[in-house]
């Protein structure tokens, strides 16, 4: 295990992007702080062809910062295809930050920066040529509390349909049903379509959220602890529900919670303090983690 | 072991406190003398408020009558006559300030919430806000004065919009900001994050869902505006006519207040009276109306 200067890194490790000169989404950060030099491990890099399926989204030296401060320091990881990928790792490592990297979220917000190589798909979705709304379309995003829109059941999960496409009053009704029923609410709304999104249970609401995400049939989902805010027997629900999505749907989700991570997660990233420890099958990250760091989180003995 | 009666013995006893306890009197007459002078001094504002309002309503409500509503003043010293002409200038007045400064106060409120947050010309837009917020309103009367009656050479009803329009927009345009820094980031986001862009986001979310904190907001302007005279007074001035058009002095209810409450009629005072009280009406009215319907949607 050699340690890699975190600048060096980016070039040694990255396969694809070698060759080709990293490129930012925005302009280049102001001399960035040395992050400390860290043992990665092993695993810390998998090779994607030990993903067993094609990475949909590879992550390749991925730095971060709010304003001068930075928080991701060379980011590594594969997302499976149609398989979900678990974030864990204490709060303030930097979970949420590295999953808004994704969608390009972020960038709402003008203090924050990221620099690296995101491939999704194979292209660069940091590069600024890229099509953020396009993006978007194709990663959507379910977050931590349940934000209904200020309108009906139906015209939520028909936002983002009249959103991207030209489509007839009787396509959408269609769509917003075979959504409602992806995420397993139908059953329960069907008789409420007309109702305010904000009438509905927590659990509902974030069940809602999901609908109106897959409404648009995108690629990637990404959850950022779409569990914390709901009650048990919603949680289950909403488990069940990402373990039918994922036939359909590339799946990264963030969670506190271990025993979730373990339950439906094909891969698990364990993140501490900007830094992908260690990553890998769940199965292998949770029996025979082969970071320190990783098994005194899993074993609760800090975080 | 089920004890149904109580066994001092068995329970702790009182420990001495670490240092001497403050005196209990004491405290409990401060405690009733606080509670004695606010309890006054809100009194005492309720008192006026009542006052004002029956002083108006008993005055007021005499000269409230069928011809109030629909006829001209008559001349000095003859008997009758109402306030139409006035209370149409005040009206079209109004809408016309609320056409030109409510769409400028809700982008400026939208700039500042949604685009200029944390930028350098955001910051100065809230700080020009405030301080236009404290202008007192006869500034705005003087400076449209300069600007237009100056200019035109004659008062007129365009003048009078102008002058209240510039009175409303601060007030439009701090609400608007306020009430969207209310929705939640985490709005924006999801419909960011369906792929919408910022317009839509602003326009289709965002300010849905401040829609009736926004709604009750432009109405508290807008009728809190319509009862202000000094820039009235520079600028429609006043008229005996029915308001034909926006180029000549426009009569309207505050000028014709302060006018006629001042002159030696008892017709005219009457009808003055009778100005005020609508006016407090309208005020009252849209007030009571907006708490109904925050305290709805709030529930
Ligand atoms: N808007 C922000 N501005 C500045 N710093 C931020 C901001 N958001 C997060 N941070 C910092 O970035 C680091 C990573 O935060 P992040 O929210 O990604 O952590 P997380 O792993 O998602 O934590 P949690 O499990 O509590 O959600 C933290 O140190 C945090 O203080
Ligand atoms: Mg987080």
């Amino acid at each position: 295990m050699q340690e890699v200067p975190a600048e060096d890194r980016r070039e040694d490790l990255d396969p694809v992007a070698a060759g080709e000169s990293p490129r930012d989404a925005r302009s280049a950060p102001p001399a960035p702080p040395v992050p400390e030099v860290r043992d990665r491990g092993p695993h810390a890099v998998a090779d994607p062809s030990t993903l067993e399926a094609p990475a949909k989204i590879l992550v390749r030296g991925l730095d971060f910062w709010y304003g001068d401060r930075q928080v991701l320091f060379g980011n590594d990881l594969e997302v499976a295809e149609r398989r979900v990928t678990a974030i864990i790792g204490p709060s303030g490592c930097g979970k949420s930050t590295h999953i808004r990297v994704y969608n390009r979220m972020f960038e709402l917000y003008r203090d924050q920066r990221a620099s690296g190589t995101v491939l999704l798909d194979g292209e660069n979705l940091l590069d600024p040529e890229m099509d953020l709304i396009d993006l978007r379309r194709r990663v959507g995003m379910i977050f931590q509390r349940p934000t209904p829109f200020p309108m009906s059941v139906f015209d939520n999960v028909a936002y983002g349909l009249r959103l991207h496409y030209r489509i007839s009053r009787s396509q959408l009704e269609e769509r917003v049903e075979s959504a409602l029923r992806g995420a397993a609410l139908w059953d329960e709304v069907n008789d409420k379509l007309d109702e305010p999104g904000t009438a509905l249970s927590g659990g509902q609401q974030q069940r809602l959220c999901i609908a109106r995400a897959i409404a648009v049939e995108p690629e990637v989902l990404l959850m950022d602890e779409p569990t914390s805010a709901v009650d048990p027997v919603a949680t289950a629900k909403l488990e069940e529900l990402v373990d039918t999505l994922k036939d359909q749907y590339t799946i990264v989700i963030v969670t506190h919670n271990m025993q979730q991570a373990a339950r439906i997660s094909d891969f698990t990233a364990f993140f501490y303090k900007g830094y992908v420890v260690e990553f890998g099958p769940t199965e292998r990250i949770f029996t025979n983690p082969s970071e320190r760091q990783t098994e005194d989180y899993i074993t609760g003995r800090f975080g | 072991m089920t004890d149904t009666t109580y066994d001092a013995t068995r329970t702790t006893g009182r420990s001495a406190p670490p240092f001497p306890l403050r005196s209990r009197a004491r405290r409990r007459a401060s405690d009733t003398m606080v509670r004695i002078a606010s309890t006054a001094a809100a009194l005492f504002a309720l008192v006026f408020l009542f006052w004002i309002l029956a002083v108006v309503a008993r005055r007021g409500a005499a000269a409230l009558d069928w011809t109030f509503f629909t006829s001209l003043p008559s001349p000095p010293g003859e008997a009758g006559g109402g306030l139409a002409n006035a209370i149409l200038g005040t009206a079209a007045m109004t809408v016309m300030a609320a056409l030109i400064g409510v769409p400028l106060g809700l982008f400026t409120g939208i700039y500042q919430s949604e685009f200029g947050r944390g930028t350098r010309f955001g910051s100065f837009v809230r700080f020009t806000i405030n301080v236009m917020l404290g202008i007192p309103s006869i500034l705005s009367g003087l400076f449209v004065y300069t600007l237009m009656v100056v200019t035109m050479g004659h008062f007129s009803g365009l003048a009078g919009g102008v002058s209240l329009a510039i009175l409303i927009f601060p007030y439009v345009a701090r609400t608007t900001e306020d009430m969207l820094g209310l929705v939640p980031d985490a709005m924006r986001e999801s419909s960011l994050a369906l792929g919408a862009p910022r317009w839509k986001t602003t326009l289709g979310v965002v300010f849905r869902a401040a829609r009736s904190g926004l709604a009750t907001g432009i109405l508290l302007s807008v009728a809190r505006v319509s009862g202000e005279t000094a820039p009235l007074l520079f600028t429609a001035l006043n008229s005996p006519y029915w308001p034909k058009n926006f180029a000549e002095p426009t009569a309207n209810l505050t000028v014709t207040i302060f006018n006629y409450a001042m002159s030696p009629y008892s017709d005219w005072q009457r009808l003055a009276w009778g100005a005020s009280l609508l006016i407090t009406l309208l005020v009252l009215v849209v007030t009571v109306f907006t708490r109904w319907r925050v305290g709805e949607v709030e529930t």
